[in-house]
């Protein structure tokens, strides 16, 4: 960009909110089912593990072309979804000259493996019979040729481009939880300085995928047995994988107030570090550095986390958590699973959404940390702890 | 003292360390020599088998070792060789204590062949599912690999031993990638968020599965024999690009903090652009809109005109398809200033080091900046007479260089360029 560094940081709304998840589509099935404290979980098909399924939608909705579809798998679908219903919240859908030039940051995994083609390498292999080119052959023969543009992690960024015509320029993190705080902070920070005027951020995850679970079972992160909340996981911690996608649509306020778009709050601030957590208790100083940086002043507050249940960051996070007491928590990893990525923004989107429509939504943990709250938030903060590095905070606060 | 900015007011970005290692070599005295001598780091793979590969040859870094094995793990070593020798010529912060951001270009991480196998061996049957796959992982058995195959796990290490500050950032815009790091930099750095910015690029991924996904894409040479003569940028009879792998790192500084510490000055980078085509997933706009629009914004953002522009280190891959989209779309921005632009593909040489790429290029970008002496555009004996490029032809070129467009072009619609000129414009 070629715009000269502002005196002083423009203010950026967030202006468009796209959530899909296991508890629906779209921001009022989501209000509606946070207000019913609603938990959408699947214990048999991966069965000791516990996922949070995504809900049925048709996905022609905001894929129009069946062809698009097909080039993609799950997860690519369902961020392309997701930010198809971000820019139609914040009106700017099929608006060229807006979309031209919007900036895209993805925080981005990889894609679904063929199952089939690896276990039946994994099953040659273990019975001896593999020459020296065997498995070269076989992933020549046996791959699909079109399957790797559906795991390139900048493949996400790619479909929305190509479906929605998203195309200022696109930016793809990695790294677990942490990319999309990243993703958040920086896209932030370019708006607040000058450098972008509008941007989408936003993440996928398809949890529901045996080849994850491998990844986190190697070190036993998964939730296994009976579901509980987050904070209630003691003496069997880990996470449920959820399937969510969450895009938002941030912008300076002058540009919002140019087209006239109606905001559902402000992104004030984000912040991030990554803990060396090699002492125990590093992540509750982490967390508390970061706290101190967002200078909040009150003592009682608005707060939802993106607590994993695995350990020991969740238990780090609650001695944070503690001491801070007026704050009234949400723990999003008990109604959506853990959706590594999406977790952040999707934070965002709940604490904007709850801003929006002028109230908290409901408790749902049984041990006490999450409690009622009552009137309309003015401020929310968001926090993301990574299952095992990176540590974030947001601060969400009300248009007056 | 007021802050030296640059003609909009911005901070001026300057290079005060680079580090690289390709299959030439590690370190730039290396590299520089070999690729000024017209020299190929093309080869067979003798990694592993390569039986039933249509692509047998690539651009390994054989001459490093990690043990156990991983290209990841590969990955992550490379990138700690280049950053060790861009921090030393840098001579900034203490060891261990960089006083910036790291900024990490990196392939996408995912569980790999030898340790997917070594699960299934793991078992104990002939027969299994995802099930028994499941039950064998947890345990702590197979710990390490949570970490190693973690997407944040290349740039937390290196945030680690090199202590860079804040939040590591791990991204990945296919072969644009290095191009994007140094541009996450040189943003931070303009918005007074850093004064030094680790800006690290890298790929350690020649591995069977990887070659055979880019095959399945037809995008390699199969020009097997000799292989380093397979990558053939701009020629008539180019087929594809050729795997390589790679690091590059560069410490970008803000004029003013670099003039504070007296550090030498290697370069500044002028201008950053990108611009995202919607076309296709692999391929570009036939009208080339977004790749010509790319270079012009990167011009803007320099602040330079086409004329200023007197070396272009190309992109080209030697694929039939870019060499012939990077031309027109060149030729459109450059106009009747082309034919008078020396133009290089790196990649004739080192091979296409994927998500290193853009990084290692702007570094070879900068020595021949410094050097004033182009590369050459090896194995350009059949010119394919619709790029009209002036392709600096087989053997490395002495020219006035005053400021080189670097471009990277990618899946998913990504195209980035940098301007990188010897003195702040």
């Amino acid at each position: 960009m070629t715009e000269p560094i502002s005196s002083s940081a423009r203010e950026v709304w967030i202006t468009g909110i796209g959530i899909v998840s296991s508890l629906g589509e779209g921001l009022d099935a989501h209000w509606e089912a946070l207000s019913a404290r609603r938990i959408n979980i699947d214990d048999k098909r991966f069965a000791p593990y516990i996922v949070h399924p995504l809900a049925p939608l048709s996905f022609d909705a905001q894929i129009p072309k069946k062809g698009d579809q097909r080039q993609m798998e799950a997860w690519q679908r369902i961020g392309t979804y997701a930010a198809g219903l971000a820019l139609d919240s914040a009106g700017v859908k099929g608006d060229k000259e807006i979309l031209a030039r919007m900036d895209m940051i993805v925080a981005a995994g990889g894609g679904e493996r063929d199952l089939a083609v690896d276990l039946a390498i994994m099953n040659a292999d273990a019975r001896g019979n593999s020459s020296p080119g065997f498995l070269n052959e076989r992933l020549m023969n046996d791959l699909r040729p079109t399957l790797f543009l559906a795991q390139l992690s900048n493949l996400l960024a790619g479909n929305i481009a190509i479906v929605h015509g998203v195309c200022g320029t696109s930016r793809t993190f990695m790294g677990e939880e942490a990319a999309s705080i990243d993703a958040a902070r920086i896209a932030l920070a370019r708006i607040q300085s000058g450098q972008s005027d509008i941007a989408l951020v936003g993440a996928a995850h398809n949890g529901e995928r045996s080849d994850l679970l491998v990844l986190y079972e190697f070190g036993d992160y998964n939730l296994t047995g009976k579901f509980a909340p987050v904070w209630q996981r003691e003496g069997n911690g880990g996470f449920a994988l959820g399937s969510a996608g969450c895009f938002l649509v941030m912008e300076s306020r002058e540009h919002a107030e140019a087209r006239g778009a109606k905001p559902y709050a402000r992104l004030a601030k984000v912040v991030a570090d990554r803990a060396q957590r090699k002492q125990p208790g590093a992540v509750t100083k982490s967390l508390e550095a970061l706290w101190r940086k967002l200078d909040i002043t009150g003592e009682r507050g608005n707060l939802i986390t993106g607590a994993t249940g695995a350990e020991p960051v969740t238990s780090e996070e609650k001695v944070f958590l503690r001491q801070h007491p007026g704050f009234a928590v949400r723990a999003t990893g008990t109604m959506f699973g853990h959706t590594l990525e999406t977790q952040f923004p999707l934070g965002l989107a709940l604490a904007s959404l709850s801003i929006s429509r002028g109230a908290l939504f409901p408790p749902n943990d049984p041990t006490g940390i999450e409690v009622k709250q009552s009137g309309s938030p003015d401020q929310i903060v968001v926090i993301g702890a990574g299952h095992w590095q990176g540590e974030g905070m947001a601060l969400v606060e009300a248009i007056t | 003292m007021s802050a030296p900015r640059d003609k909009f007011g911005r901070p001026i970005v300057v290079v005060t360390g680079m580090g690289v290692v390709t299959s030439l070599g590690a370190g730039k005295t290396d590299n520089w020599t070999r690729l000024t001598a017209g020299e190929s780091g093309i080869r067979t793979v003798t990694r592993f088998p390569i039986d039933g590969l249509k692509s047998t040859m690539a651009g390994t870094v054989d001459f490093v070792t990690v043990d156990p094995f991983s290209s990841t793990g590969l990955t992550e070593r490379l990138a700690e060789i280049a950053t060790e020798e861009a921090l030393d010529q840098a001579g900034i912060g203490a060891k261990a204590d960089f006083p910036g951001p790291l900024f990490l270009a990196v392939a996408p991480v995912e569980v790999e062949w030898p340790q997917r196998l070594e699960l299934g061996r793991a078992i104990g049957k002939t027969e299994f599912g995802y099930d028994d796959i499941l039950r064998v992982s947890g345990g702590g058995r197979f710990a390490k690999y949570h970490h190693r195959f973690m997407f944040g796990s290349v740039a937390s290490h290196l945030a680690d031993i090199f202590g860079t500050k804040g939040s590591p950032i791990s991204l990945s815009t296919a072969c644009a990638s290095g191009a994007t790091s140094i541009q996450l930099g040189v943003e931070a750095i303009r918005r007074g968020d850093a004064d030094a910015a680790l800006c690290v690029a890298t790929d350690g991924s020649v591995n069977p599965e990887a070659v055979v996904r880019f095959s399945l894409l037809s995008a390699l040479s199969t020009q097997n024999d000799p292989p380093q003569a397979a990558s053939k940028p701009f020629s008539k009879n180019r087929d594809g690009f050729v795997m390589a792998e790679g690091a590059g790192a560069m410490v970008l500084e803000s004029y003013d903090s670099a003039m504070a510490r007296g550090a030498a000055i290697l370069g500044v980078v002028a201008g950053c652009g990108e611009l995202t085509d919607s076309f296709h997933r692999t391929r570009s706009s036939p009208d080339g809109k977004p790749i010509i629009g790319c270079m012009r914004k990167t011009l803007a953002d320099a602040g330079l005109e086409p004329e200023q522009i007197d070396h272009i280190n190309a992109h080209g891959t030697a694929t039939p398809e870019n060499d012939k989209m990077e031309y027109n779309t060149t030729a459109v921005v450059f106009g009747d200033h082309l034919p008078k632009i020396p133009v290089s593909s790196n990649k004739s040489m080192v091979g296409h080091t994927i998500s290193a790429a853009g990084a290692v290029e702007a570094i070879f970008s900068l020595l021949t900046l410094e050097h004033q002496r182009i590369p050459p555009t090896i194995n350009y004996e059949i010119p394919d007479p619709a790029i009209l490029f002036d392709v600096v032809a087989n053997k490395a070129r002495d020219a006035r260089v005053t400021a080189v467009m670097s471009n990277s072009f990618g899946f998913g619609g990504q195209n980035a360029s940098l301007i990188l000129t010897r003195e702040p414009v």
